[in-house]
This record gives structure tokens, sequence and C-alpha cells, in this order.
């Protein structure tokens, strides 16, 4: 028993830093029919930029308010880098899919190597919280502390996104966006705008997926994001594009199988059941789970 | 093909069942030939200054070349109905004005606005500037609520729900209703109510009573009615007795060009000319 509520919990952990990861991919597609391969960067830069401001930032450190400060720096850099690609890189590609994949892909390798040229190749140790590293006894399980801030945090992300979605404007024109994005223009709206903060809001999600990978992992090294992007894709699509409620139900769904069969199984016997479940969903609904809306 | 028009009942009631003509079963280039013999009188009566003119528009979309020059104005008041078979780029026309072509398309020409020219303008701008458009077959947002779908359509502080609860108090009562589970007329309320809860200079509308029950179409039929007291109409309308009771000018598109422009009135009592025009019996009453 305390064994299944272990995986069971490490297993939503994971399932959390995929949601973090596929939120902002699935409303990136869902809204912009943009196949963002450069999203993974998002989750490095959060992750270094967290690693360095624990170090090198004044007021920020491993501890306390200190470690929140610099995962609200780590957050901050990858909405930054986020919101600048789809400025610079994205927004002249519109409409064009081979260039913008071209791009992402282009950007995601380059993004890779600027990381092992600054930092090296080598993972870096992360500087996590004591209290992270403490267990607590749930149901007769020891479960470490760091699986439950990522739920706690995951949790957190997903309701303000549902909450910005159902009552702010953007909200409305994203989720209007998502259906019928020419639509929303001839209403008068200029829904490019909205592509830069969804962008935007994707990067920060990312980021900080990265700075809790990084607690989770207990390193940082240049390839995590690019790891771990390939799981959030197979949430998004599994999810349904565009769908942030999707992509939660679906992080948990993979999460969960993947440590289960793993741990019970043999050891990527997990990976190869994700893969298997996208193939299911993918003949039984082929929109995914919650086809494509931004909130069902 | 195209039945014999019904006729209005006495409560106001038009049917559905006088449609221009669904197949090109005569030559389109029979009825330019025709228009060419007939010519009707132009619609911009020295004068009378109209609102928008568009002139030598040319659509091509992956190599078709839909529209070959089109030219016609826009009275500053009433409906202009835009008529034609179904395929000769009555839709891509307003599309093109609206900055809508496709991007494997390009639009050339000129579409002048009060004097202003707006052809290639991004349509977000030129919504604003007061351009309403009703698309063809709706696009009401299905998963958002009634109420929403008016409230991403408000373009100013003070939107006119009076007016739009008024002429649909179908939509007051549905508020909280998603849109993707109204009937297909109510779904056209929407649609136009999300344009009506704004000022603006002209209302393009694209087949507004397409598909819809009898009962409706008049509906639909008294509402546009009630716009067009209001603000300036271009129309796509294949329904010949809501063209009845609304049209003011009627510009005819054939084979990607004007074949016939003139008071809707003259055009819908002359059945030979509609016949050639349009492939309809247009006896019906009037």
């Amino acid at each position: 028993m305390s064994t299944i509520v272990l995986m069971t919990v490490t297993g939503l952990g994971l399932a959390a830093l995929y949601f973090l990861v596929a939120s902002g991919l699935s409303l990136v597609f869902g809204l912009a029919d943009v196949l963002n391969f450069a999203h993974g960067l998002f989750l490095s830069v959060g992750a270094y930029a967290t690693w360095w401001a624990a170090g090198n930032l004044p007021g920020a450190g491993p501890d306390g308010w200190g470690f929140v400060l610099a995962v609200a720096f780590g957050v901050l850099a990858g909405t930054v880098v986020a919101a600048l690609v789809e400025l610079v890189m994205i927004r002249p590609l519109y409409s064009r899919t081979i260039e913008q994949v071209l791009v992402t892909v282009g950007l995601s390798l380059a993004g890779v190597a600027a990381l092992q040229a600054g930092f090296g190749a080598d993972p870096r140790p992360f500087p996590r919280p004591s209290w992270t590293q403490q267990v607590v006894t749930m149901a007769g399980a020891r479960v470490p502390l760091d699986r439950l801030l990522l739920i706690v945090a995951a949790v957190a992300v997903l309701g303000a996104l549902l909450a910005f979605l159902r009552w702010t404007r953007y909200g409305l024109i994203i989720r209007a966006g998502v259906e019928n994005r020419e639509m929303v223009t001839a209403l008068g709206i200029d829904v490019r705008k909205a592509f830069t903060l969804v962008f935007a809001i994707g990067g920060a999600a990312a980021a900080l997926a990265g700075a809790l990978s990084g607690v989770y992992f207990g390193s940082v090294s240049p390839t995590s994001g690019a790891s771990l992007l390939i799981f959030a894709f197979i949430v998004v699509v599994i999810g349904g594009m565009g769908s942030v409620l999707g992509s939660a139900v679906a992080a948990v769904a993979v999460g969960l199988l993947q440590q289960f069969v793993n741990y019970y199984g043999t050891s990527g016997a997990g990976d190869i059941c994700v893969v298997a479940l996208l193939a299911v969903v993918l003949l039984w609904r082929p929109a995914g789970l919650a086809g494509k809306a931004a909130t069902a | 093909m195209a039945e014999r028009a019904g006729e209005p009942h006495h409560d106001g009631t038009v049917t559905a069942g006088e449609r221009v003509g669904e197949t090109g079963a005569t030559n389109p280039d029979g009825a330019v030939a025709a228009a060419e013999r007939i010519s009707g009188p132009q619609t911009a009566d020295a004068g009378t200054a109209s609102l928008l003119q568009v002139a030598d528009l040319s659509v091509r979309i992956a190599g078709l070349h839909i529209l070959q020059g089109v030219s016609f104005e826009v009275a500053a008041s009433g409906v202009t109905v835009l008529l034609g078979r179904n395929g000769v780029g009555k839709s891509t026309t307003l599309r093109a004005i609206l900055g809508l072509t496709p991007r494997n398309g390009t639009a050339t020409g000129s579409v002048r606005l009060g004097g202003e020219e707006i052809l290639g303008r991004p349509t977000h701008a030129l919504v604003k500037a007061g351009l309403g458009f009703v698309p063809e077959d709706r696009c009401v947002f299905g998963g958002l609520t009634v109420a929403e779908n008016l409230r991403l359509a408000e373009r100013t502080d003070s939107p006119d729900y009076d007016l739009v609860f008024s002429l649909f108090p179908e939509l007051s009562k549905r508020a909280k209703q998603r849109a993707g589970s109204l009937s297909g007329g109510q779904q056209q309320m929407l649609s136009l109510g999300r344009v009506l809860l704004n000022h603006n200079r002209l209302l393009l509308i694209d087949e507004p009573t397409k598909g819809l029950a009898p009962k409706v179409v008049t509906e639909v039929a008294e509402a546009l009615e009630r716009a067009a007291q209001a603000v300036p109409v271009l129309l796509v309308e294949q329904n010949l007795a809501v063209v009845r009771r609304l049209a003011g000018d009627a510009v005819v598109i054939a084979a990607g060009q004007v074949a016939w422009t003139g008071p809707g009135e003259q055009l819908l009592a002359d059945p030979a000319l509609t016949k050639s025009l349009l492939a309809v019996n247009a006896a019906g009453g009037h």
C-alpha cells in the first residue's frame, strides 16, 4: 500500500512537470497553429536562470524567500525569452508552417548549444531548499516534499490559467481564437497581440517547470528541456490542442502510467506504454480528449 | 431547378421557395450578354454620394481568377443587394473588401470607404473603422456562451444591448447557453447581434437566411429591415422574397464580373431579366 501511495505521488509530481510544459504548448498550438519545438528551451532558460540567480542575484539563494526570488527570476527570464521568440522569429512566419518548424527546431538546437557554451555540457547541481528533501508520512508512505511542491505548483497554475481564460477579456479572445481565429479578427480584434501573450504565458509556465525540475532531479543540464518536451507533446496530443484542462487530465494519465509501469514492469516499459496510450487515444478520439476547445 | 416564387403571405411571411438558381444550367456568358443588351440604369446617380466604391476588383485564389475586375458602388443608405448564382464570387467580393482573401490568393483593384482606400488594410482595423461583418454560416463561437459571444464583439464603451435584445429577445433569454447548442436561426440572430451591438458605417452581411426555416427567415428579414434604417447594408442574399422586401439597389455578378446594376425592384419586375441573370423565375408577387 505504501508503495502505491509513493508511486502515485511521484507519478503526479511528474505529471505536474508535464502539465506545466504542455499547457503553454497546447495554447500556442490551439490559438496560433504554431508547433513550437523551441518550447523546451524556455524550460531550460527557466532552470538555468533560477540556478544562476540562486548563486549570484543579491537577495536570492537556495533557501526560503531567497529561493522564491530565484524562481521568480527564472520565470521572468523564461517569459521574456518566449515573448521575444514570438515577436522576432515566429511573427514574420505565421501561416508558413514549414518555415516555422524549421525555425523552432533550429532555435531549440542553437539554444542547447548556447547553454552548453555558457555553462558546460555536464549537469550542474541545483540549489534545492533543504525542506524539499524532507519526507512526510502519508497513508503509511514516506513521501518526499519536493513531489508535493510540484503538485501544488501545477494545481495553482492550472487554477490561475482556467480563471484567466474564463474571466478576462484576453482569456475570452484566446478561447474564441482557438475555435475560429479569422472570425475573431472579423470582430475587430487584433489577434496577434493574444499570440504574444500566449507565448509569454507558455514561457512562464515552462520556466517554472524548469526551476521545479531542478528541485526534483537535483541538477540542471542543457538537454533537460528537450527530453521533457517529448512527453509534453504527447500530453498535448492526448489532451486535445488548445485545451488546458485536457492537458491536465492527459498529464496525470501519462505521469501515472509511466511511473507505475516503469516500477512494476521493466524500466523503460512505461515510456512505451505512454506511446501506446497516445496511439489508442488517436484512434479513439483523433482530436484528443477535449477536442478543440480552450476550456472544456 | 428554380421553382416558381413563393408569394409573400398575407401576414408578411416570406417563404424560402424562391431562390437564385443553384445550378449553372444556362451559359453564364449568356447572362453577361443579356446584361449588355438590357443594361439597367447605373447605381450611382449623379448627385447621390455613395459610401463604398469598388473599382476593378480582381481576386485570384489558388490560380483561379474568381473576380475579374468587379466595379460597383454601395449607397450611403438602405440595402444594396449583391446577387448572382452560386459560386460566382459574391462571398469572395465581401471577403476581399474586408481583407479576408486567403493567403494563397491576391486581391487587386480599389476599394474606397468614404473616399479612403481600404484594400489591403488588416481586417481588424477595418472592422474597428466601422465595417461590420456577418459571415456566411454565422461563425458563432460554439464553445462560448451567448453572452460571451456578444461580450467579445463589443467595440465601444456603450454597446447597444437594448437594440439587440429588442430585435432578438431570444438572445437575452439564452445568455448563459453555449452558442454551439443554439438552433441555426438563433445562431444567425447571435451573429447579427454581435455586429449590431456597435456603431457601424456599413454592414457586410453574407446570406443571412441560408438554411433557415420560413418563420425565422421572416424574423431575420425584419431585423435586417430595422437595422438598415440606421446603417447602410451590403447584402448577399439568394432568397428573392427577402431581396424583394429589402433591396434598394441590386448588383448582379456573373462570370466574375458585374452583369447588371440598378434598382432591385426593376430587376425583380422583369422575369426575362431575372431569368437570364439569375436562372430563376421571379414572377412572384411584389
